[in-house]
């Protein structure tokens, strides 16, 4: 099994006829992924590359039974792209999206958790989903990825990402699902939801967490790994050297506490029991040292 | 981008939010000119982008032409928090009787907006969240429904204003929301909100943080950008649009994603060295681009010994290995060069660059060799 997407996802590509939704909507087709339709509005009708084109999302759940979206426009009309799948019934959404407005995306958020509570947003500004062998929603080249579990990877950076696929499939070991959930500050899908679904899946073994500085998604992810994961955690965060960022005045530390810093995310996670890497090669050396130890 | 007091004052005002009249000066001459102008008593501020003005002696109120000739010598080339005063504001004093504090910002945990609202302004507020935390009223607020009036009412009356103030500060609070929300700031910080001895109210201070990612529909916002960086080699870098951090070490970086180069960063220093730069190439590491960041990097007096650490995902490699060495025909690089290249097609780059090693380019398979390596170079780093 795998989280989110699998080989019965039928993905429809919002913005399919513009230049990052050809590229990667035809690069995620030719890794296998059923990408079942293409809605590019005032293009109904047409299709590209044998991929039918619709002006609308609903057209195209119509029409191919389409119940997945990955949403590669432009900022100005990602949100209401995302909207617009969802309000068609879809119940994964990647958006890859870069530079939308915080605004926009809190906006964005809590139409989606009132309205449509049962669609679920990867991203904004995410790298995506990839199930390997299976499906890949997104821009992550399939290639680096192997199939076969046991280890789910969660990450808010893109090319830490690649990074730790390639890192676990050199060693053979294989992957459930990798999720980049993004890293702008109100993204769709948090760790947390991540990890949950991970605990759930019976064929993830084992986890990989990669974290960054700012925010404390990644203390609110340790606190949930104590209470509610029994599977083991092996975690990396980037940025303990990072210099200083602008600080959120006194708001910013009144809400967040002591969190944000890398090394308050490290003792954390150390804290909760996550194995935690100092680099990105140690983290998956400790990964396949956790893999071999399942047996 | 952050605002410096004075412009924060301004973008509040724009949403009818009370600010004190005033203006900036940069010479003794102009802002004892100024006071003259505004009349005294006056306060004088130094504009940085930092806290701890007070302490550091950089706010001084004036009583008379004199005062206000000694202040602004005094504040004027002061050093705060390693910010050097190069502008005062100043402004009509005013009598306060009251002194609140207000903000605005992103809960990023509930993914809603935060208000919170303080009885105990004008102090250290955050000694007061953690020895007090129930002397700050708080007041989550969906962005689908807005801060309505009822709202504004209950905070005003959770946090303990003063009665007789409480519909000043609650029509405050709906201007400063509004000011935050279509104003696309990520934080409006007001400390203090003063009620002056006539009942007026006022925002005395002004921390105002933009989004970067709605300037394109702030077209107004032009008017608050900053001059040119003061490091050379960050002019250099915004000429050629890289994202990139002067630092204090002798490592140069280019790495693509951000979270690959801060990572970059963290294994130099485990190396035992300094990075002298955070730079990330982005997703187009073609030849172009990387003499681009070489070439800035190259412009920097500190670097003994330069990284370049890209994975390969849909870049490939070897095109990134091509932009390395068309880069170093276009640039004479005064430091070597240690390249790791791993992922799509890295056997491929390996290939390329095999006839051009020497010590001056250096292959290492991994993060920390290359790290070390390059540490080495520069001759330990720090």
């Amino acid at each position: 099994m795998s989280i989110f997407a699998d080989e019965n996802t039928l993905v429809v590509v919002q913005g399919l006829t513009g230049s990052q939704g050809s590229f990667h909507g035809l690069r995620n087709r030719a890794y296998g992924t059923k990408v079942v339709a293409g809605v590019t509005p005032s293009k109904g009708g047409g299709s590209l590359e044998g991929i039918p084109i619709f002006d609308t999302v609903a057209e195209a759940v119509e029409a191919t039974g389409a119940n997945a979206s990955f949403v590669a426009v432009p900022r100005l009309g990602a949100p209401g792209a995302v909207l617009e799948a969802a309000a068609a019934g879809i119940t994964l959404v990647v958006c890859i999206t870069e530079h939308i407005p915080a605004k926009d995306e809190a906006l964005l958020y809590n139409r989606l958790r009132r309205d449509f509570p049962a669609c679920r947003l990867i991203g904004p500004n995410c790298p995506g989903v990839i199930s390997p062998g299976r499906c890949n929603i997104g821009i992550t080249a399939g290639e680096i990825a192997l199939p076969g579990g046991p280890v789910g990877i969660v990450s808010r950076s893109g090319t830490l990402t690649y990074q730790a696929l390639h890192e676990l499939s050199q060693q053979g070991v294989g992957q459930t699902t990798c999720v980049g959930i993004g890293g702008d500050r109100v993204p769709g899908t948090s760790f947390i939801d991540v990890l949950a679904a991970f605990e759930e899946d019976p064929e993830t073994r084992a986890v990989m967490l990669i974290g960054e500085i700012g925010g404390s998604e990644e203390e609110r992810a340790a606190r949930f790994i104590a209470a509610a994961m029994t599977k083991p955690v092996v975690a990396y965060i980037a940025g303990v050297t990072a210099p200083a960022g602008r600080t959120m005045g006194h708001a910013g530390a009144i809400v967040s506490g002591h969190a944000g810093t890398a090394q308050a995310k490290i003792a954390a996670l150390e804290a909760c029991g996550a194995r935690v890497a100092r680099d990105p090669s140690e983290a998956g050396k400790l990964m396949v040292e956790v893999v071999r130890g399942l047996g | 981008m952050d605002l410096y007091e004075h412009q924060g004052k301004r973008y509040l005002a724009r949403f009818g939010v009370p600010v004190g009249r005033g203006s900036v000066a940069d010479t003794v001459d102009a802002a004892v000119a100024a006071a003259d102008r505004i009349g005294y008593p006056v306060v004088l501020k130094a504009q940085v982008k930092t806290g701890g003005r007070g302490k550091a002696g950089g706010v001084q109120v004036a009583a008379d032409h004199a005062g206000a000739a000694a202040s602004a010598e005094a504040i004027l080339g002061l050093v705060i928090q390693g910010h050097t005063v190069g502008r005062l504001w100043i402004e009509e004093a005013a009598e306060i009787a009251h002194e609140y504090y207000v903000s605005f910002t992103l809960d990023r945990a509930a993914k809603l907006d935060l208000a919170m609202l303080s009885a105990e302004g004008g102090v250290d507020v955050e000694e007061v969240a953690e020895t007090d935390p129930e002397a700050i009223a708080r007041l989550e607020i969906n962005p689908l429904d807005g801060l309505t009036a009822g709202g504004a009412e209950a905070l005003v009356a959770a946090a303990g204003i003063d009665a007789a103030a409480r519909d000043g500060v609650a029509d405050v609070i709906r201007r400063l929301h509004r000011c935050y929300v279509e104003g696309d700031a990520d934080l409006v910080e007001v400390n203090p909100l003063a009620v002056t001895a006539t009942g007026e109210v006022r925002a005395l201070d002004a921390k105002v943080i933009l989004d970067d990612e709605a300037a394109f529909r702030h077209p107004e916002w032009s008017e608050f950008a900053d001059a040119e960086p003061d490091d050379p080699r960050e002019r250099a870098a915004r000429a050629k649009g890289l994202s990139y951090v002067g630092l204090d070490g002798s490592v140069g970086i280019i790495a693509n994603g951000a979270g690959l180069a801060m990572s970059t960063l963290d294994v130099v220093s485990q190396a035992g060295g300094a990075a002298a730069n955070f730079l990330d190439i982005g997703g187009a590491a073609n030849a172009e681009a990387m003499a681009g960041a070489l070439e800035v990097i190259n412009s920097d007096g500190r670097v003994r010994a330069i990284l370049v650490n890209v994975f390969g995902g849909i870049v490939r490699c070897d095109d990134v290995a091509r932009g390395v060495l068309g880069a170093l025909e276009r640039v004479q690089l005064a430091s070597p060069i240690v390249v790791r290249l791993d992922g799509t097609r890295s056997a491929e780059a390996q290939a390329l660059l095999a006839p051009h090693l020497s010590e001056r380019l250096m292959v290492e398979p991994t993060m920390l060799s290359a790290a070390r390596r390059a540490v080495e170079l520069a001759g330990g780093g720090r």
